[in-house]
């Protein structure tokens, strides 16, 4: 395989796509939000409870490649327990990793872990709104008001 | 033997094979490298490449030949005018209308229907009267028909198809009826590549008294299009998919209907004379084409069509055919890979599915090894409810692809596999 694509489909990412996390439906729940990519009709539903500014659970159901369901199956696990403005901060960071220039070192903020395994998608900006879909939706989520968002 | 098939007998070679080589040295984009691989270009359906004749004719036009038309008294507007008013006649002969006035130039076939939607659609229908199309459809044979619904009162009604992606005739007659004013149908799915009875359906719809428009987007770069044959009201296609410019197509409307039916934009060339008190319009086919057209298309397209006619249809129908036959068969032999579309009659196009795969890994994986093809619901999305799966992955052939190439997609298919374990 050519050395982007392993960066891209790394173990890991496709160990969640096959088993995603925190796949299911929340009831009852705090907030709920859709999430579209009208370009490949890519869905998906988030569900997070919270407690005091701090997310209690957050799980997901929906239909998306590889990619998207690995994103949102490690972002449900990474955001748990975060306060309102480290996952604002995890937020703009895996949006920095993963529009990165890719002839550059990956910029990987404190806060992302696991989620530094993203930095493979800037060689495919094709692919950056399958990474990103679940995050505008969490923000979405964390900041109310909205029921459904769109990449385009 | 028709001229056309003289000429596509001439351009097989001795053992009676098409000579895919030859064309292919016509089409520069070909040896293209994406991503240090030779490109393998298997998206034809979206848009399909220019061969050297069409790119030097426009080049040729802009060069030597270019004013506005219609309206200068000098030189150039008349060489120009001529030109576009050629390419005119060498698209009435390339769907056998009767004439020329017939052939409306549009942006292509998305504003074609729309034109016929707001035009025919609004002078003609009115609360409870009903617009059947089929579950086939691409969206822009399904939108402008739920705006005009919206705007009259009238009724949109979906003929279903089945698991192979035919359209279900017997529930499609039990839908035609005394209330039906206009049957949609395209004449080749560009998701499924199923060619569909049209002459069958277009019978129908006048029997009831209907008008009937079939989408020739995906049929005009395989099928031979006869429209007097047909019987078609309104046929359209798209300048793009048959390895012309892109922002140009054809409307094509019997002259009475076209004659009957109120301008679809107002501006210049549109009229015969303007007062502010009254406007008559002009006569067909200028009524339709407001404002300065896109002149240079116009004649890219018309070299398009000289060049589609110089390999002859019956010549790409046939290697086309063979060449889908042996996707069909090799891609459906690899395990896990599930066909979607399995029509007995099909053009052009191969849509797939791979377990546990979705088709934009698929897309991204074949893109590594310079293999393009679509991955999505390709403004079908019913179509994509219809078998319970949110996309495809598409290859969609031309004259141009190689079996060699589909070996290679083949290839490509087997490392998914690999890396998805
Ligand atoms: C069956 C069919 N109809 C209509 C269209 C729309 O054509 P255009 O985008 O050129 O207007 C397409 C293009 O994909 C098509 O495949």
């Amino acid at each position: 395989m050519a050395s982007d694509l392993r960066e891209l489909y790394q173990e890991v990412i496709l160990d969640h796509n096959k088993k995603p996390r925190n796949f299911r439906e929340m009831e009852p729940f705090d907030r709920k939000v859709e999430g579209f990519n009208p370009l490949c009709g890519d869905r998906l539903t988030l569900f997070m409870k919270i407690e005091d500014g701090v997310i209690k659970d957050v799980t997901f159901q929906g239909s998306g490649c590889a990619i998207s369901t690995a994103s949102a199956s490690m972002m449900t696990e990474a955001l748990v327990g975060k306060t309102f403005e480290e996952a604002e901060q995890m937020f703009s960071e895996f949006h920095d990793l993963v529009t990165g220039d890719p002839t550059d070192e990956p910029k990987v903020g404190e806060h992302l872990d696991k989620l530094e395994i993203f930095a493979g998608i800037r060689e495919f900006p094709a692919r950056v709104k399958c990474a990103t879909l679940c995050w505008h939706t969490a923000k979405a989520a964390l900041e109310g008001g909205q029921k459904s968002v769109s990449t385009e | 033997m028709t001229a056309q098939s003289v000429r596509a007998a001439s351009a097989m070679l001795d053992g009676g094979a098409f000579d895919v080589e030859r064309y292919r040295a016509d089409f520069p984009i070909l040896t293209t490298q994406v991503r240090g691989k030779e490109l393998v270009y298997l998206d034809n359906a979206a848009s399909a490449q220019k061969p050297r004749q069409v790119i030097d004719a426009i080049a040729e036009f802009d060069r030597a030949s270019y004013a506005n038309i219609h309206r200068g008294v000098h030189h150039l507007s008349q060489v120009a005018t001529k030109a576009y008013e050629g390419a005119r006649d060498k698209v009435r002969a390339f769907m056998n209308a009767e004439q020329d006035r017939e052939i409306i130039f549009v942006r292509g076939t998305t504003e074609a229907i729309n034109l016929v939607a707001s035009s025919y659609g609004r002078a003609n229908l009115q609360a409870g009267d009903e617009i059947l199309i089929t579950h086939l459809e691409h969206h822009s044979n399904i939108v402008p028909w739920q705006i005009l619904c919206q705007q009259t009162g009238a009724v949109l009604k979906v003929a279903p198809i089945s698991d192979e992606g035919e359209i279900v005739m017997d529930e499609f007659k039990k839908l035609v009826g005394k209330k039906t004013k206009i049957v949609a149908v395209n004449h080749v799915s560009n998701a499924l590549g199923t060619i569909n009875p049209v002459d069958e359906i277009i019978a129908l719809a006048h029997e009831v008294g209907a008008v009937a428009l079939i989408d020739g987007a995906q049929s005009a770069p395989h099928l031979a299009i006869d429209v007097r044959a047909l019987d078609a009201d309104f046929y359209a296609f798209s300048s793009h998919k048959i390895f012309g410019p892109t922002g140009v197509g054809v409307l094509y409307g019997k002259a009475a209907l076209l004659e009957a039916m109120p301008p679809y934009q107002g501006g210049g060339d549109m009229i015969s004379y303007v007062t502010f008190e009254e406007t008559r319009y002009n006569r067909i086919p200028y009524k339709f084409e407001a404002g300065t057209p896109n002149i240079t298309g116009v004649v890219g397209m018309g070299a398009a069509i000289d060049y589609i006619q110089s390999v002859g249809l019956d010549a790409i129908g046939a290697y086309e055919h063979e060449l889908l036959e042996y996707a069909t068969e090799r891609v459906g032999a690899v395990e896990g890979v599930r066909l979607v579309g399995t029509a007995a009659k099909k053009a052009g196009v191969l849509s797939f599915v791979i377990d546990g795969v979705h088709p934009h890994d698929v897309g991204t994986i074949l893109d590594q090894a310079g293999i393009a093809i679509r991955a999505g619901h390709h403004c079908a999305q019913p179509v994509m409810d219809r078998f319970g799966i949110p996309a495809t992955a598409r290859a969609s052939f031309a004259f141009y692809n190689t079996k060699a190439e589909i070996d290679a997609l083949v290839d490509g298919i087997h490392q998914i596999r690999k890396v998805f374990g």
